[in-house]
């Protein structure tokens, strides 16, 4: 079956991965701008990490029959020096208008710390003034409820509508409230922390499947590329029906991403 | 919170998932024998035993046979941080997975 992951790091990935995917049925990808597992050393990295973004990845992914989408930001662990964080902010327009870039992200908070809140700040009001998606990381372990809720609380004093943004990271105690106001959530499927396959399941059974998604978020880290087919094997082996799989997995997913005109999918 | 929609029977639950969470419950169970067998912390560090990471987990395995529903967000919850206000400063970038201002 034909499926998104809505938010995978590829630059992490090998390219059998890639191949892999394909295999599995993935007809897109997007892939937010992350952390390295290193702090950059200065702004011009993240200049060249944009370029891989926008220039590399598509390539890669297009040898493989797989459309790639990309989202652009500082993210929230290299956030705590402001300057910094506004020297790279400061490149993002440049960026803004290549093809296969549907909106910022993934912006957020990590230790929910003023200096983070301030750039998150300043990254929505960058997607307010030019009228893009926003997706949106929460924090890790104890500091994701939060987090979430401060992130929250920003987009709304920010005005932006909850529509156009997706909080991803969803857990049991957060999902509820994203979804009660509006916003779009994500649950990534990780071995060890966020959901596992099967807790996702329970997390659509218990919340419905209205403006959710679930995503690999894949990345140099524990996780697994196919862990997204593996969930809709989970599905499945529940009795869900294949219209089910296809509501979260490609028609919710084409949903949020549409709202961009960048958005297509191959075909 | 919608009414459960699992479309498994309890018997088809048990026979799916018992194997899978027989083998977590025996992973806690030796993580804590592991613990107990440890040798002291060095003297400059603090004992393993009063780690919050380990009194949170102490506290949260009761509720999963408290007899309420919704366990995994109540333990969830259990570990969070559920102060309001921005930290002055972030000095790490790693989380812990349970508050260490929490009262475990």
């Amino acid at each position: 079956m034909a499926y998104i992951d809505p938010h995978i790091h590829m630059v992490s990935r090998t390219t059998d991965d890639y191949r892999h995917m394909a295999a599995a049925g993935c007809v897109a990808i997007t892939e937010p701008a992350f952390w390295a597992g290193f702090d950059r050393g200065s702004p011009e990295g993240f200049r060249d990490y944009f370029r891989q973004l926008t220039e590399v990845e598509p390539k890669r992914a297009a040898a493989h029959g797989i459309a790639h989408f990309c989202w652009l930001c500082i993210n929230p662990k290299e956030a705590e020096d402001v300057g910094f964080a506004r020297e790279v902010m400061a490149l993002i327009p440049d960026f803004l208008d290549r093809p296969n870039v549907l909106g910022i992200g993934e912006i957020g908070l990590n230790k929910n710390s003023r200096n983070e809140l301030e750039v998150l700040q300043a990254q929505i009001d960058i997607a307010r003034r030019h009228d893009r998606l926003i997706l949106v990381h929460t924090p890790h372990l104890e500091d994701k409820l939060k987090g979430t809720r401060l992130t929250m609380d920003a987009l709304r004093d920010a005005g932006i509508d909850p529509g156009r943004v997706l909080i991803d990271h969803v857990e049991e105690h957060t999902v509820g409230e994203v979804l009660d106001r509006g916003f779009w959530a994500g649950m990534t499927l990780y071995p060890d922390s966020k959901c596992t396959p099967q807790r996702a399941v329970d997390i659509i059974e218990c919340w419905g499947s209205e403006r959710i998604w679930i995503n690999s978020a894949g990345d140099w880290g524990h996780s697994d590329p196919l862990s997204v087919p593996k969930c809709h094997v989970e599905m499945r082996r529940r009795g869900h029906l294949q219209a089910l799989v296809d509501r979260i997995s490609l028609h919710n997913p084409a949903a949020f991403l549409g709202q961009s005109a960048r958005f297509r999918l191959p075909g | 919170m919608p009414t459960p929609s699992c479309l498994l029977s309890t018997r088809d639950v048990v026979d799916l998932y018992f194997m899978e969470h027989r083998a977590k419950l025996l992973d806690i169970a030796a993580f804590l024998d592991r613990l107990d067998r440890a040798a002291p912390a060095p003297s400059h560090a603090a004992d393993g035993h009063d780690d919050v990471r380990v009194r949170a987990l102490r506290r949260a395995i009761p509720l999963l046979l408290d007899g309420a529903p919704d366990r995994v967000r109540r333990i969830l919850e259990l570990l969070s941080d559920h102060s309001r206000d921005p930290i002055a400063a972030a000095h790490t970038q790693s989380a812990l997975g349970a508050d260490p201002r929490g009262d475990y």
